[in-house]
């Protein structure tokens, strides 16, 4: 058995995690709630994130805040032109075509990173550098940082969909497209502007994660095991994809301590085991039409 | 243009139905069948690979293309038939046994996925089988008193009857036979009940249940089929590669099988093998950009995987038929000469299809 202090370090360790897999999946709900598209190159956006704070605030001495700001934007930027340029043309096309895509997309940004802030691990200081000391228990504030900031973003993301207009109009086009369009709702810019959402999410998540993870071209793969916590949740539902993260963010470093032989895939695991014991995750969401 | 008489049952389901196709897969077999003759080695070498390449897109298509089931996973497929068929004929089991019993453990393992995987759909199974393949690909690693781990696996000599098949061009005429064989077996697939079946599936779900369809287990069968298939095209690469390690099988390999047949054209043998030979070509085709380009943009070290991906969006936008849909235009334009009409493959407009009623 591990010692307690050994427990709540690790639990510490993967509630931070599964906190920062919950925004990455966040963006990727949002995302196939109005398009049903699934986007594999979404933790391309949080590795872009990362980079463009860098940019911001390394490059060009910005700060952290100002460069946290600027470089979430400019992500948010590229995923509204990715819909409005390209995703909006293919609607309707096999969903095979569709994953190819966007695993085409993965590739070319991290091909576009590499060629612009080079293939070194960099690293990125943040604000939230220190410890807080709990008896004998030492606390890194950055997890602790990146836990108040999915809260922070998840109860914004909250207000914003169930309150302005905005908001509930995009509920309405992910409901029903068709119906939203006879209402007057522009379901166009609203389906870019919730891949500009997405995107934002994962840029944020990428600088808060930037101090555990550092910098570098290949932390888009944390993208994917975000995408095994939604599916674990549920993927139609937003509390339940966030739960699953959760899940596979407390799982994972029990699990590569109990089992390395296993390290790194025992959310995959998990993953499998929940689809075949419940295929529509632990939050249902579909619905069986009925001939 | 040929206007077709079919005066018999057998005119509706014959494989090749016009003078044109005849000759021109006559053309095509006899060129494969002469290669040693005219090519080198290396070249020689490469032309297997490609058509061992041929024989897992059809593996993939059959399961994708035509039966509409999205697998990440099929280098996972690829690495079981080799390391399976390694392993065996490292014990001493003879060539012809190891490869029935390698397609068979492929079948099986296949039909198990498919089992599990016949309640998912769209990207749930895609993702389902890319956890699949990080498993298999994490078994073989670690399985190191089996698999030799990562330190890798040497692949015994070719040997089938008793006859030592160590030369270029006896290996190349193994893969060719296997090849035709798979297409021919495939093409036909498409006749049976079966095989019209799984298109069934694809087009709608509900309505070849409501035809009597029996969807489950036709989606069981299909990753049978595919899966066996693509293990049978592994059997071929271990003797290509002749050294196996585990992250061959990775990923990045399934992505290559599923590049090949988006690229190719979903929906037909024929788009897979043209896949094939894209992802064969395409490598060359790279390093040569590589000397043209000037030297600031071609000695990036990240240039092969941003073009492979733009060519990749390139072909899903402007041509989501891929080069099989292009192929056919092309037949058509000469076909109809000169009545083309390019309204004749515009595309219909297409809407949001929802997976979430079902």
């Amino acid at each position: 058995m591990l010692p307690l202090a050994d427990v709540i370090h690790l639990a510490i360790t993967g509630l931070a995690q599964g906190c920062a897999y919950g925004l990455i999946a966040l963006g990727f709900v949002l995302v196939y709630k109005a398009t049903e598209v699934v986007n594999f190159a979404h933790g391309e956006f949080m590795m872009l994130g990362a980079f463009a704070v860098l940019a911001f605030s390394e490059g060009l001495g910005w700060g952290f805040w100002p460069a946290f700001v600027a470089g979430c934007l400019s992500i948010a930027v590229v995923g509204y032109l990715i819909d409005a340029q390209i995703m909006r043309r293919i609607i309707g096309q096999s969903s095979a075509s569709i994953f190819i895509l966007t695993v085409a997309f993965g590739f070319i940004f991290r091909s576009l990173a590499g060629m612009i802030w080079g293939w070194n691990t960099l690293s990125l200081s943040t604000p939230f550098d220190g410890k807080i000391s709990v008896g004998s228990l030492d606390i890194a504030t950055d997890r602790i940082a990146i836990v108040v900031a999915t809260i922070i973003l998840c109860g914004l993301l909250y207000l914003f969909f169930s309150r302005t207009r905005f908001g509930i109009a995009m509920q309405a086009s992910s409901q029903n497209q068709l119906a939203a369009y006879y209402m007057g709702i522009p379901v166009k810019r609203l389906v870019s502007l919730t891949w500009a959402i997405g995107a934002l999410i994962a840029a944020a998540a990428g600088a808060l994660l930037a101090p555990v993870t550092q910098v570098d071209t290949t932390i888009g793969l944390l993208g994917i095991k975000a995408l095994a916590g939604a599916i674990v949740g549920g993927f139609g539902s937003i509390p339940g994809a966030l739960l699953g993260c959760l899940l596979i963010g407390l799982i994972e470093p029990f699990a590569d301590y109990y089992f390395p032989a296993i390290k790194g895939v025992s959310a995959y695991v998990v993953m499998l085991v929940v689809l075949f014991v419940r295929p529509e995750g632990l939050v249902v969401q579909t619905f069986q039409k009925k001939v | 243009m040929q206007i077709l008489f079919k005066t018999r049952y057998e005119d509706d389901i014959r494989f090749l139905a016009k003078t044109g196709e005849k000759v021109r897969v006559g053309l095509v077999i006899a060129f494969l069948l002469l290669a040693p003759a005219f090519l080198q080695n290396y070249y020689l070498a490469e032309l297997g690979l490609l058509l061992v390449y041929a024989i897992a897109g059809i593996g993939l298509m059959i399961l994708t293309g035509h039966t509409g089931q999205v697998s990440f996973g099929h280098a996972a497929f690829l690495g079981i038939g080799a390391y399976a068929h390694s392993v065996l004929l490292s014990h001493g089991v003879p060539f012809t046994l190891s490869v029935i019993l390698t397609i068979s453990l492929c079948g099986l393992v296949g039909m198990a996925l498919g089992r599990s995987a016949s309640k998912m759909h769209g990207f749930y199974l895609a993702v389902a089988t890319l956890a699949f393949l990080i498993l298999v690909e994490t078994v073989l690693g670690e399985w190191s008193s089996v698999t030799g781990g990562h330190a890798g696996f040497a692949v015994p000599a070719l040997k089938v009857l008793g006859v030592n098949l160590g030369q270029v061009w006896q290996q190349y005429y193994l893969d060719l036979s296997f090849t035709l064989l798979v297409v021919w077996a495939a093409s036909n697939l498409f006749r049976t009940p079966l095989g019209r079946s799984m298109v069934a599936v694809r087009d709608s779900e509900l309505s070849a249940r409501s035809l009597g369809v029996n969807v489950e287990w036709i989606k069981i069968q299909a990753f049978g089929i595919s899966a066996a298939i693509t293990g049978l095209a592994g059997v071929l690469l271990a003797h290509h590669l002749t050294y196996l390690a585990p992250d061959v099988f990775g990923v990045l390999e399934s992505l290559k099988l599923m590049l090949m047949i988006v690229v190719g054209g979903l929906g037909s043998i024929l788009g897979a093998i043209f896949g094939a030979i894209f992802v064969s070509v395409l490598p060359v085709l790279l390093s040569f950009l590589k000397d043209v380009l000037p030297a600031a943009i071609g000695q990036q070290a990240g240039l092969e995987p941003l073009l492979f991906g733009l060519i990749i969006v390139g072909v899903i936008v402007f041509e989501p038929l891929g080069i099989h849909g292009r192929w056919l235009k092309l037949r058509y334009f000469f076909e109809t000469f000169p009545y083309y009409r390019k309204a004749s493959f515009v595309r219909q407009k297409s809407y949001l299809k929802t997976e979430r009623m079902r």
